[in-house]
């Protein structure tokens, strides 16, 4: 059952061929046997799962189920569950136990989908592979000495280990993507505003967003038509119009006109990768699509915007971790200041401490202009790249990370180099645009991933282009290694 | 990035940096600050800042009130709390 994507699970589901119980509890057994090997879950929630897969079985006898009736799935460990632990990956919220749900699991169970438990992550999503966590770093499936990539890292090796057919993810620079890419998976960032953030514990508000992390493009289409909606409780969410977005998978992408930016093929990017992606994008010709090179020539200017603008975002952010409220407090505080300095200082984490104080050097008085500013009037030249791109084009391909994953340690004693992992996602959030990671190969027996990216709300164009890749080849039925 | 920098930079944002640590800290911060200073290169003359990526602009509501109070659920998630308050260390003497 553990091989069966969420299109033929619903399907089977449907047919009777399995109870939802059967299969949420073929899940628990499998996280329970086997996510020793990989630490993708920081909490299993059985018994939520096993109620929830009981009352998805009474509605599907009685031939009323929503869509994703009985289907397990993953969350994130940001995204508050009420009643439920969420700790953000974070010894500051190891305690804290939401009074509410975020709109995004509201929408999963207003579907029918049951909740196995709480994935791992990078601390407050800052990191790209995953070691940032306070529950431990979690293990690459396809090699567990390499890391799964970050933040969405237990969200990408649940997958592929095959402890959930489907996780919820986010992406700020790249979270969803280089993890789907690093573990073999399709990761969809959608639109800035197109999935509602509340309830999504915030990093950096104007680049957070929340996306599916699947096998096929199929289930992120499907994923993303229960998480997808106009939300009044989040204000930077947009109301444009909903799709069915798996109404156009099979249309035909004969004509489709894709720009590969030069600058995203540059010195940094591993050359076997590089292989990969041109071969990619080469069986794309093959498929009817139109292949010219253009040039998106701020690329290089996405990386230092990226960091003043995210840890300025930050550090407003995270000062609601005051110690008094609710999260982590330190023992015996002399005074008030003391509370604060102590508790933040022993609450958060390496690279979480390294970005709030960034991102208050970056805003303090003298400095605002020179950074804060100067990187917000950037990021418009980034999206006027984009936006420029996408009259001749209808979407841009590339590679999504410069090479497969990396081992443990290997970066993270040097945060630039961890900072250039994302040189090719980061772009994408800045400029609010929608991005999908699906897998193009192996380098090395480790899983390459293509960048698509799309214009504003073109989320149905990029899955339909990503499903007929994925008719056309096998790059996403390869199963890391010693998976049972 | 000195260790009078990180100092006052520690006090801004209200975390506690170990003398331990100071060091490594000043050097990381340097390390990202060179990063980002690639941006002065950049010729920005006449560009608006952008601070959403659709241009929106904040949405308004109706006057009205929409939420209950949940004082007592929230509290119960506090490290220190009695009689509907929040307790922190003594402030004025």
């Amino acid at each position: 059952m553990h091989n069966l994507t969420i299109a033929e699970l619903i399907k089977g589901l449907g047919n009777k061929d399995f109870s939802s119980e059967e299969l949420t509890r073929h899940y628990l057994n499998r996280i329970q046997r086997l996510d020793g090997n990989y630490n993708s879950y920081i909490s299993v929630t059985e018994d939520i799962a096993l109620e929830q897969a009981q009352a998805a079985d009474k509605r599907l006898a009685a031939g009323e189920a929503p869509a994703l009736c009985g289907v397990p799935i993953a969350h994130k460990d940001i995204f508050c569950t009420n009643g439920v632990r969420t700790s953000c990956g974070s010894k500051m919220l190891d305690n804290f136990v939401p009074p509410y749900d975020a709109t995004v699991v509201e929408n999963f169970r207003n579907d029918g989908a049951v909740m196995l438990g709480k994935v791992n992550m990078d601390e407050f999503a800052m990191g790209s592979s995953n070691e940032t966590s306070f529950y431990g770093a979690v293990k690459n499936p396809w090699d567990t000495n390499c890391v799964p990539g970050g933040s969405s890292g237990g969200s990408a090796a649940a997958v592929a280990a095959r402890l959930a057919p489907a996780a919820t993810a986010t992406d700020t620079g790249g979270s969803i993507r280089q993890p789907a890419s690093l573990c073999g998976l399709t990761g969809l960032k959608p639109t800035y505003g197109r999935v509602s953030r509340w309830g999504m514990i915030a990093f950096a508000s104007s680049l957070d967003q929340g996306g599916p992390m699947t096998r096929t493009a199929e289930d992120a289409a499907i994923m993303l038509n229960s998480m997808a909606s106009f939300d009044a409780k989040d204000s930077t969410c947009v109301d444009h119009e909903l799709s069915d977005y798996t109404a156009s998978l099979n249309d035909s992408i004969a004509g489709l006109k894709i720009g590969v930016p030069k600058e995203y093929f540059s010195e940094g990017l591993n050359p076997q990768t590089a292989e990969r992606i041109q071969a990619a994008i080469a069986e794309y010709e093959k498929l009817g699509a139109q292949v010219q090179e253009i040039s998106l020539p701020h690329t290089h200017l996405a990386v230092p915007a990226y960091y003043v603008i995210a840890p300025a975002e930050c550090s407003a952010n995270l000062s609601r971790f005051d110690g008094v409220r609710y999260g982590y407090r330190c023992e015996d505080p002399k005074d008030l200041a003391d509370l604060y300095k102590r508790s933040r200082g022993e609450g958060f984490g390496e690279e979480v401490k390294r970005r709030i104080m960034v991102g208050a050097y970056a805003l303090s008085a003298g400095y605002y202009d020179a950074y804060y500013r100067k990187a917000q009037q950037v990021r418009r030249l980034i999206k006027q790249d984009f936006v420029d791109a996408f009259q001749d084009v209808d979407v841009i391909m590339g590679p999504t990370a410069t090479a497969p994953a990396f081992e443990f340690g290997a970066k993270s004693n040097d945060p630039v180099a961890m900072y250039l992992e994302d040189i090719y996602t980061i772009a994408t959030n800045l400029a609010g645009l929608p991005g999908l990671s699906i897998p193009c190969g192996l380098v090395d027996n480790k899983p390459v991933g293509l960048q698509l990216i799309g214009n504003f709300f073109a989320e149905a164009k990029l899955l339909n282009a990503a499903h007929q890749f994925q008719l056309a080849t096998d790059f996403h039925t390869l199963t890391a290694p010693g998976i049972e | 990035m000195d260790r009078s920098d990180i100092a006052k930079l520690a006090e801004l944002a209200r975390i506690e940096v170990s003398e331990a640590t100071v060091d490594e800290v000043a050097k990381s911060i340097t390390d990202v600050l060179a990063l980002v200073d690639q941006l002065q290169a950049a010729d920005t003359e006449g560009v608006a800042p952008m601070a959403h990526p659709l241009d929106a602009t904040q949405r308004l509501r109706a006057d009205q009130v929409s939420e209950d109070n949940r004082r007592e659920q929230f509290q119960t998630q506090a490290p220190a709390a009695e009689q509907g308050l929040y307790l922190v260390p003594k402030v004025i003497d």
